[in-house]
């Protein structure tokens, strides 16, 4: 059995792995940008000396 | 601990900070052995020759469709009729999550289509049923969107899931209910998988992984919008601290 010789269909088999990682590092990169856009958000409105309701502490 | 102890966001955001470096190990460990068992392990089958290989990701994004459904379901319930505060964050970071799986499901098995039924889509009940969950999935996500109080929205798209829900069953058991292309369950039945082993370990194994890279996208995206919540927050609350120096600044010049 080689792996690496996926027999007629191999581009079928290729492209669905393909776009899997694509959309789930499309997922990956959805939930870290968005983390890294609001953590600057919320230092900002820090900086401008907005404080949290019942001094909760800040997230990294 | 009861469930109410973590509806406080801040002790939920430091529970989630705690498990997810251990959520997200298990996750990369888990696909590499489920891939390996999958290209290495797994033998051809005797009809679909190595297309089969599609199965190990179409399968278990097909069942993560229906498991963040079901998930958005629950949450809705607790939205509801709990009022848990984080039941609605909860139904909303799941939906973009649930949308992107059905994607991968109907894209993988559009792809398998072609080779082995000659075609890359059917009309038939099981492809077109989870058609419409990816629809409700988009329909949601448009709902959460075009209303700006997370509340109000919530509790609109609590609703509208739990009439969608009535999609699952009819997912599950359309290759029973109707004549489709789709051949019916083989893993989940009451007389047991009629997979051989060699190839049901690497679909399990690869469904776990899936399973933990929901968790692992759900919690970190639960955290996320509990932060965009807290930035909204202290906004409306900058803008209201504002408010009145504005109302001062305009009305002197009249005086």
């Amino acid at each position: 059995m080689d792996p690496f010789d996926l027999g007629p269909h191999a581009g079928f088999i290729i492209a669905c792995y393909f776009i899997t990682i694509s959309v789930v590092a499309g997922l990956i990169a959805w939930v870290v940008l968005d983390r890294r856009q609001l953590n600057k958000a919320l230092n900002e409105l820090e900086e401008q000396g907005i404080k949290r309701a019942r001094g909760n502490q800040a997230q990294s | 601990m009861a469930i109410w102890d973590y509806a406080n966001p801040t002790r939920f955001m430091r529970l989630a900070d705690r498990i997810l470096p251990w959520l997200i190990g298990i996750c990369v460990i888990a696909f590499a052995i489920g891939l390996y068992k999958s290209f290495f392990m797994a033998p051809e089958d005797y009809q679909q020759g190595d297309t089969v290989r599609i199965m190990f990701i179409h399968v278990p994004a097909a069942w993560l469709a229906m498991m963040c459904y079901s998930v958005m379901a629950l949450s809705s319930i607790g939205t509801l009729v709990w009022k848990h505060p984080l039941a609605d964050v909860s139904a909303k970071c799941a939906a973009l999550i649930g949308a992107a799986f059905t994607f991968i499901s109907l894209v993988t098995g559009s792809l398998w289509g072609k080779p082995m039924w000659g075609t890359y889509w059917v009309w038939d009940a099981r492809l077109t049923s989870v058609l419409v969950l990816f629809i409700m999935y988009l329909g949601l996500m448009a709902l959460w969107r075009t209303m700006e109080d997370p509340i109000k929205a919530g509790k609109a798209a609590a609703v509208l899931t739990l009439v969608g829900a009535l999609n699952l069953p009819i997912i599950k058991f359309s290759v029973d209910w109707w004549n489709t292309l789709h051949q019916p369950a083989s893993v989940m039945r009451l007389d047991g998988p009629t997979i051989h082993p060699d190839m049901l370990v690497p679909l399990l194994v690869m469904a776990f992984a899936f399973s933990v890279l929901f968790f692992v996208l759900h919690l970190r995206a639960m955290q996320n919008e509990v932060l965009r919540r807290r930035v909204r927050t202290m906004r409306q609350k900058a803008a209201a601290s504002a408010r009145p120096a504005a109302a001062t600044a305009t009305t002197q010049p009249a005086e």
